[in-house]
Parts: C-alpha cells; sequence; structure tokens
C-alpha cells in the first residue's frame, strides 16, 4: 500500500474517539500537572468527593419537602440553602435548581452537551444518562425514553425537558406516591430513587 | 440587549468554532424566555484560558417540538429578539 494515499476511494473516517478515553485524560491530567494548573493532591481529592456523593442526600432533600410545604418552597426557590439547611453539601458554584412535579406538569433532566448532572446531591451520574441515545432521544422523543423507563404519563400531564447546557444543575422532586400518609420522613426518603429525581421513573411504591 | 421574561426569542442559528454551549439542535428554534437564571462567565473564552468577562447573562428557553416542551439554557449572546 502507497503511504501517499494517492487511491481514490474514500476512508472510513479516522475517528477521535478512537483513543481510548482514560488514556486521552490521563494525558490531561499530566499536562495541567506539568504546567502547575493543578496538583495530583487536588485531582485525588475532588475525585473522593465525587464518589463520596449519593442520591441519599437528594432523596433527603426530597423527603422533607414531601412532609413539610414551607421547605418545598424554600427547596424550590433556593435548593442550595435548602441543602445546607439539612446539613447537606450543596458542592461547589454550579446553581441547582430544583423542579417540583405534579399532577399537571411532569419534568425529566437531560444534558445533551455532555453529563451535567446535580452530582453534589445525586453522585455521579448513571452510565445511560451520559450515552448518546439518551441525549438525543430525551429531546426528540422523551415519552418513548419514559415509556421505556416504565412511566406512562396520562395525555393531559405536560412533559416538559429541561436541557442543563450550561452553569444551572435541575433536581427533580417527583410526587409523594399514594399510600404514603403513615410513613415518617426517613422511611419516604427510602422510596426516593436515583431515576426518580432525574424524572425518568418514578418513586418507589412501599413495601 | 437584555430579555424579560415571557419575550418570544429566536436561538441564533449561527455556527461557531470551538467550543460553546449552544446545542445544534435548537439553533434557529424560535421560543420565550421562561426564567432568567443569573450571570455566569462565558464559556466560550474560559474555556481557551481566559477569564470569560464580560459575564453573559443566562436564560432558560423554551418551545415545543412536538407534544412536549423543551427547556433549554442559552446565555444572552445567542439569542434574539422574535417579537
Amino acid at each position: 500500500m502507497s503511504e501517499h494515499h494517492d487511491h481514490d476511494h474514500p476512508h472510513e473516517p479516522i475517528a477521535g474517539d478512537g483513543v481510548p478515553a482514560a488514556a486521552r485524560a490521563q494525558a490531561l491530567e499530566e499536562l495541567l500537572v506539568e504546567k502547575g494548573i493543578v496538583s495530583r493532591t487536588e485531582v485525588r481529592e475532588e475525585i473522593d468527593w465525587l464518589v463520596s456523593r449519593s442520591p441519599a442526600d437528594g432523596a433527603r432533600l426530597v423527603a422533607r419537602a414531601w412532609v413539610d410545604p414551607e421547605f418545598k418552597q424554600r427547596l424550590l426557590a433556593d435548593a442550595r440553602e435548602a441543602a445546607l439547611e439539612l446539613g447537606l453539601d450543596p458542592g461547589p458554584s454550579p446553581v441547582v435548581l430544583a423542579v417540583e412535579n405534579t399532577e399537571a406538569v411532569h419534568h425529566m433532566v437531560v444534558c445533551t452537551l455532555c453529563s451535567c448532572y446535580p452530582r453534589a446531591l445525586l453522585g455521579p451520574p448513571p452510565d445511560w444518562y451520559k450515552s448518546l441515545p439518551y441525549r438525543s432521544r430525551a429531546v426528540s422523543d422523551p415519552r418513548g425514553v419514559l415509556t421505556e423507563f416504565g412511566v406512562e404519563l396520562d395525555e393531559d400531564v405536560e412533559l416538559r425537558v429541561l436541557d442543563s447546557t450550561a452553569n444551572i444543575r435541575y433536581l427533580v422532586v417527583p410526587r409523594r406516591p399514594s399510600g404514603t400518609e403513615e410513613l415518617d420522613e426517613e422511611e419516604l426518603a427510602a422510596l426516593v430513587t436515583r431515576d426518580s429525581m432525574i424524572g425518568v421513573s418514578r418513586p418507589a411504591v412501599p413495601a | 440587549m437584555t430579555y424579560r421574561v415571557g419575550q418570544r426569542v429566536r436561538i441564533a442559528a449561527r455556527p461557531h468554532e470551538g467550543h460553546h454551549r449552544t446545542p445544534a439542535y435548537c439553533k434557529g428554534k424560535t421560543g420565550r424566555i421562561e426564567r432568567i437564571h443569573a450571570s455566569f462567565p462565558n464559556p466560550e473564552t474560559r474555556a481557551y484560558g481566559e477569564d470569560g468577562l464580560p459575564e453573559q447573562r443566562l436564560y432558560s428557553v423554551g418551545f415545543n417540538p412536538g407534544d412536549f416542551r423543551v427547556s433549554v439554557d442559552i446565555y444572552e449572546h445567542w439569542l434574539e429578539d422574535a417579537e
């Protein structure tokens, strides 16, 4: 084969994704450390913080909102302050905005550009959230996506897809399941799944 | 130009070389301002080591591509008055 590529048939595209992501990330880290922009300790501390987060924090916010209407209003007005009120770590600067699912409106969240997600309150995003099919279908066929997650919305429910393309991170406050009137806040929090706070499923039903 | 909640706006359809946070699927779409979030450093220059100043106001813009609504966060310099 000629080294000059002087044949006339089209090539397969030379895919940028051929570079394994891990190797690319490592090369970036090496450069950032070499240039003194971050230290290895900072990188490790950041990873430690990220993986220490979990949806249990978001669930505590939702459960409190279910039992305390005034807290719910504070959560919807300023999720960061509401998290601090419960002693939770709302994380660094990105603004978290809580939105409420009701009988009339159902919210679901996507980041079509990458994987923006309220990591401080929900932990690392699930793999499907970062996948191209979810990111494209959430804004082209969201009802189909919801069906696959087992959620059928009534026709008169308005479906709103929130695309977190920039500085805002969205947290869905799902509807409280019926039949949970007797449960206390901790029992309610156990029903609040990660996916229900992304808006692609409903909270678990009590056993 | 500053936009108000409820105002009709068009998301600019212009191409942009380099990092930017306006997804292709919503370029050229007309919608309404749903919320004025706050002002933030411009990611288009911040991505290249600059300070991102002046800050750009960030809006939630809602439009209906079908039997659902998409609300997408768009910086002010990507919006055009459509009233």
